[in-house]
């Protein structure tokens, strides 16, 4: 398989490009797996890569049931950034945080990591005391965090309104400048592209439907495509965690919810960083190819339609135009939902379950794109070496029994 | 866009409403003798079904009560409106 560098490049630029290998194989399935990996987003594909890359397991394979990134992998608005409250998720967002740093080196992928920085607003007194505090938390955990008043913000974001008299006025912000944005697509990928090359079996539109269990222990999986047996099972469902879950009669503390995004027609370069306000509920950033990605927020009831409903996107809308007034005559391009699982402390689960070799990795909620690296490096290690990481042992599904929760409602209220 | 239709008021947009998640969650009587297990259960665990949800709804910018529906979560369907209180209703197959 290739590797990807500028000699490469000219190499097959001068074969006139047909010379370039898949990316990844389409294997068969095989009757059985030393461990099976369900759902083919960013988190599985990273779980399969570090389960190959550090512990050796080579004999395992992902399912997915649709194409690999086809859900909330490639519906996410793409940014990345740790600063959360709590030292719990400032460690595992953090974690994630140094991975992107080198991800594209480690996975000889351009997964288009720019770290632009990333502003969260505050609009009253209140809130800016509540986000100084997060500033704080950050800094005391190893964070880089700090606070920016209207006259940085200016220099940072022109196009940002801070007019002292709209509905809203903008009274500063915080920013981390390791934060930014990565290409998402890319991020499947490359992890793809990584665990195959470690001979991870990638087997696409392979649906799960059936988990067999006897005595308390994983045996098995039934999908679309045939029977496996394997000894253990991760699960990366996302918003289809309770549905998998169901299948072994497990009860997971998770509501599924439509989270929408909307792009923009693309226009020149106007915005050079990320913004974000919990109070408005919006964000915007532009991606590469000029187009203003802006995020909107869950709809508020249960729902497994990847398509959203419109009073949210219109409220949005309202608080982006007056956050940023030049968008007021742009073009929406495209509009989607992807199915989010939402946990009632806004802190993901990653954890092993009461039957022996299924763990479950999900309830990452808005916010699950940033994690993508760290979320697979812990969950990898949880499976290969059946206890969890450090980093990941308070999110486990007993703190909903012990009641130690890791709230972060504040760091991660804006859906992302 | 849902269209609801409020018991009392008769069908309304959703931006009039409130969610207020799955119904038929019924709080323990004995809740002394509870253990963390019964509690954890009671308090945060759900059944997040795909297919028909049995929730509760408030017309929150509206009358201010509180009713149950069946909803399909993979169309949005409204299968059934129906009072707090009641039994699951018969749905048509």
């Amino acid at each position: 398989m290739a590797n990807y560098s500028i000699l490469t490049l000219a190499r097959n630029a001068l074969q006139r490009h047909r010379g370039w290998p898949q990316a990844w194989r389409s294997p068969t399935l095989r009757p059985s797996y030393d461990a099976v990996i369900i759902g083919g987003g960013g988190h599985g594909l990273a779980t399969a890569y570090y389960l190959a890359k550090l512990h050796g397991m080579r004999n395992i394979a992902v399912l997915e049931k649709g194409w690999i990134g086809g859900g909330n992998t490639g519906r996410n608005t793409t940014i990345v950034r740790s600063n959360y409250l709590n030292p719990e998720s400032a460690a595992i967002y953090d974690h994630a945080l140094n991975l992107w740093e080198g991800l594209s080196q480690e996975l000889n992928f351009n997964v288009m990591f720019s770290q632009r920085g990333v502003i969260n607003l505050a609009h009253d007194p209140g809130e800016e005391r509540e986000l100084r505090r997060r500033i704080y938390a950050n800094q005391l955990a190893g964070v880089d965090a700090e606070w920016v008043g209207p006259t940085q913000l200016s220099e940072l974001c022109p196009i940002l309104n801070l007019d002292p008299n709209i509905r809203y006025p903008v009274m500063g912000g915080t920013l981390q400048r390791r934060a930014g944005v990565a290409r998402h697509d890319a991020v499947a990928w490359g992890y793809a592209r990584g665990a195959d090359r470690h001979g991870v079996h990638i087997i696409q539109n392979c649906e799960v439907t059936g988990l067999d269990i006897r005595e308390g222990r994983i045996e098995g999986v039934q999908t679309s495509q045939g029977a496996i047996r394997t000894p253990k099972v991760g699960v990366v469902a996302a918003g289809h965690s309770s549905v998998l879950a169901a299948m072994a009669d497990i009860r997971l503390p998770l509501d599924s919810h439509p989270l929408q995004a909307l792009v923009s027609e693309p226009v020149k370069p106007v915005m050079p960083t990320v913004i974000m306000s919990n109070k408005v509920h919006a964000y915007m950033s532009q991606s590469d190819k000029g187009e203003l990605v802006i995020g909107a927020g869950i709809d508020p009831y249960n729902s497994y339609t990847q398509r959203g409903s419109l009073p949210v996107i219109e409220e949005t809308i309202r608080a982006i135009v007056e956050l940023f007034p030049i968008t007021s005559r742009l073009k929406m391009m495209r509009q989607w939902a992807g199915i989010v699982d939402i946990c009632p402390d806004a802190s993901p689960i990653i954890s092993a379950t009461p039957v022996k070799g299924l763990y479950f990795n999900c309830g990452w909620g808005t916010g699950g794109f940033k994690a993508t690296p760290g979320s697979g490096h812990v969950f990898a290690h949880t499976l290969a070496k059946d206890a969890a990481h450090p980093i990941n042992a308070p999110f486990a599904l007993e703190r909903f029994y012990s009641g130690a929760l890791v709230a972060e409602h504040g760091a991660a209220a804006v859906a992302h | 866009m849902l269209l609801l239709a409020c018991p009392w008021c008769g069908p309304r947009s959703e931006e009039e409403f409130s969610c207020g998640g799955e119904g038929h969650i019924v709080r323990p009587l004995a809740s002394a003798e509870m253990d963390d297990a019964a509690w954890g259960d009671y308090v945060f665990m759900r059944t997040n079904t795909k297919g028909v949800h049995y929730e509760r709804w408030c017309h929150a910018n509206g009358c201010g009560r509180w009713f149950n529906i069946a909803r399909s979560t993979t169309t949005n369907e409204i299968l059934a409106v129906y009072q707090v209180g009641d039994n699951k209703p018969e749905l048509p197959k």
